[in-house]
């Protein structure tokens, strides 16, 4: 267990990065607080993967140093650095037993024989293949050989870290619910320091006490869910985070006054003038319907009943805007304004999030 | 959907089997009369027991000589060109130009005919102009495989893994090259010796085309007639004679056409009975794969 420190790290996968843009992990200074549970949240290929690997060794960065509770351990190879990691796809050592594979980092550690057979023991059960342990792991399915490899990487105590690489993509959904709890409850058992990366905002929420939120080789906010939902740091998190995604509308911001396609609303607080591509962003949930003449003018296009509550798309010039309104509320033909709440609304400079400067 | 009959549909199978009757069946055929007659000065005479050829043919310390030569001449290179192969396949590059040159380089001998290999090597080590021969007896070395037993096995099974460790080596090239790098990423993390990641991710995943590449090798190498003939002439006196040089010395030499062709079959039985055995083994490693 350990605290991971990113020092100045960077890296680009061609041999002379010149601009910026040939790095696919842009520089980036973090620390990771030993025995937290991270998500690290992003699209395909924004580098999330590459950050892992170089946390575990199997890469080795262009530029900046990794610390393990402040030693660098930035030109150990991955067997020096006890890291315990698992694959999006599942690997398994095909010739050997499910007993062998779950003992085998504790075997190749020379773990002593009564140790490894207990704790393979408990990972059996906790992963519900106890009674398989004998069999070949040859010819399981892809779901159960998926449980070896976590189980493989769960089986020593004293890893450094667990890192998780879009570990549950091949499992069955309850199944990915089940595994997902005992990883939860295994981190609150051991405090390893675990980082578990997704594309998959409903897991990484619901797993980590910390989201990292990626975006084109980039770290553009770290926070707690809560966090990320009322005060996204960068447009990117508000698209990728929320269903449907935070509305994002081009702007001119002075003061608390915005103006939107010549509509003028007002924002509750101050923001300056920002320069740049100035733009307001407010979560749909943030976002009412009303009638009248206050608000920005549009058209209902659709209304999604998904349950808990309705989804309104509606249209703004051009613009998609959508509205969660409650299950029960009445969504009437008249209604050709919207609204938003001054507490949900952010402003972005360049798509990054202007502070509130007060009323 | 209702089948109907029509036996005229046989019709449609007559090509294959007019093919396989003139590819197979009728020279198989041919050698099998011959076995169990006495053919002389092109007459042909009944055997008063029919399978006297055979009998001859397996009281004959001859045909047992060459068969132990045979297995032995197999099981040597076998075992060396199957560990050279896979030594070769994981030291060579796994991308890129260098790659590409090496399976270039690789699959050269592969490319020349056998008796330009026998030629090659026959000149090679010669000791009067040949490279090696000359080299060798320029050092002192006793090398001439036109005299001495162990020269001239060496420089046959010498031949043979020249010619053929590079088929090996590419199938086993192929089977690593199909293992996903999270293999060997896994292996790291689980702290794996470069020993186990041979014997538990490498070797089981070459599994498959090392079998194939053993059957082939060991079919064409119990089959092998051109380059030690050329190499030795089956010599020093019968000591590279391998089965299929003796057979060639017995039907076309002696003109013994009976028990020639009892040998025949006796030899194509041997190779379809192991070839049989190694299927079997093989479909078995696919089946357990299946569960």
């Amino acid at each position: 267990m350990a605290k991971i420190t990113l020092d100045n790290l960077a890296h680009s996968y061609l041999p002379n990065p010149k601009s910026e843009d040939d790095f696919a992990l842009k520089e980036l200074n973090h620390d990771w607080v030993d025995g937290e549970a991270y998500a690290l949240l992003g699209a395909s290929g924004c580098g999330k993967s590459t950050l892992l690997n170089i946390i575990s060794g199997l890469l080795h960065p262009s530029q900046g140093r990794i610390l393990f509770n402040d030693r660098d351990v930035t030109h150990e190879p991955t067997t020096q650095r006890n890291i315990a990691q698992v694959f999006q796809f599942p690997v398994v050592y095909d010739t050997m037993t499910v007993r062998d594979n779950l003992a085998f980092p504790l075997r190749n550690r020379g773990a002593d024989a009564a140790y490894v057979a207990e704790r393979v023991q408990q990972i059996a059960t906790m992963i519900g293949m106890e009674d398989m342990l004998n069999r070949k792991a040859r010819g399981l399915t892809a779901d159960a050989k998926q449980k070896i490899s976590l189980g493989r990487g769960m089986v020593r105590e004293d890893v450094n870290a667990l890192l998780f690489d879009e570990p549950l993509t091949v499992i069955d959904p309850h199944m990915k619910w089940e595994l997902r709890t005992q990883l939860k409850s295994l981190h609150h058992e051991f405090g390893h320091t675990m980082i578990y990366v997704t594309h998959d905002q409903t897991e990484a929420l619901t797993f980590a006490d910390k989201v990292v939120v990626m975006y084109d080789g980039r770290v553009v906010q770290m926070g707690t869910p809560q966090e990320l939902f009322e005060t996204p740091q960068h447009t990117f998190v508000g698209y990728f985070i929320g269903s449907p995604g935070m509305n994002v509308l081009d702007a001119s911001v002075t003061g608390d006054k915005a103006v939107i396609d010549g509509t003028e609303i007002s924002l509750g607080q101050g923001f300056g003038t920002p320069t740049g591509k100035v733009e307001v962003g407010v979560r749909p949930e943030f976002t009412t319907l009303a009638s009248g003449d206050v608000g920005l003018p549009v058209t209902v296009k659709r209304v999604e009943d998904v349950g808990r509550h309705k989804i309104v798309r509606t249209d703004f010039k051009g613009t998609a805007i959508n509205v969660i309104a409650e299950e029960g509320a009445e969504i009437s033909p008249d209604m050709n304004r919207i609204v938003f709440d001054p507490a949900g609304v952010n402003v972005y400079s360049n798509s990054w999030r202007v502070a509130p400067q007060g009323a | 959907m209702n089948k109907t009959v029509n036996q005229k549909a046989w019709f449609l199978v007559l090509p294959v089997l007019l093919l396989v009757a003139f590819s197979a069946v009728i020279p198989l055929m041919t050698v099998v009369n011959y076995s169990v007659q006495d053919a002389f000065a092109g007459d042909f005479y009944p055997l008063d027991d029919k399978l006297e050829w055979f009998k001859q043919m397996l009281e004959s310390e001859r045909m047992w000589d060459a068969l132990g030569r045979q297995v032995a001449f197999s099981a040597i290179i076998l075992a060396i060109e199957i560990p050279l192969g896979i030594f070769v396949a994981l030291n060579m590059p796994k991308k890129g130009f260098w790659a590409s040159l090496c399976l270039v380089l690789m699959s050269l001998p592969l490319l020349i005919p056998w008796n330009v290999v026998g030629t090659i090597w026959q000149i090679f080590g010669r000791v009067d102009i040949g490279l090696l021969g000359y080299t060798l007896a320029a050092l002192g070395i006793d090398y001439n495989y036109t005299q001495d037993f162990y020269a001239a096995w060496v420089t046959v099974i010498i031949m043979d893994v020249w010619h053929w460790t590079s088929l090996v080596a590419l199938l086993a090239y192929a089977g690593l090259q199909s293992i996903p790098d999270a293999y060997y990423q896994a292996a790291k993390i689980d702290q794996a010796s470069r020993w186990k990641v041979f014997r538990y991710i490498e070797l089981p995943k070459m599994m498959g085309v090392l079998m194939i590449a053993i059957l082939l090798r060991f079919m064409d190498s119990f089959m092998i007639y051109t380059e030690p003939f050329v190499v030795t002439g089956g010599g020093p006196g019968n000591s590279t004679t391998f089965l299929s040089i003796d057979l060639v010395k017995m039907a076309l030499g002696q003109f013994d056409l009976g028990p020639a062709a009892a040998f025949s079959i006796m030899y194509y039985l041997v190779i379809l009975l192991i070839s049989y055995v190694f299927y079997t083994v093989m479909t078995n490693l696919d089946k357990r794969d299946g569960h």
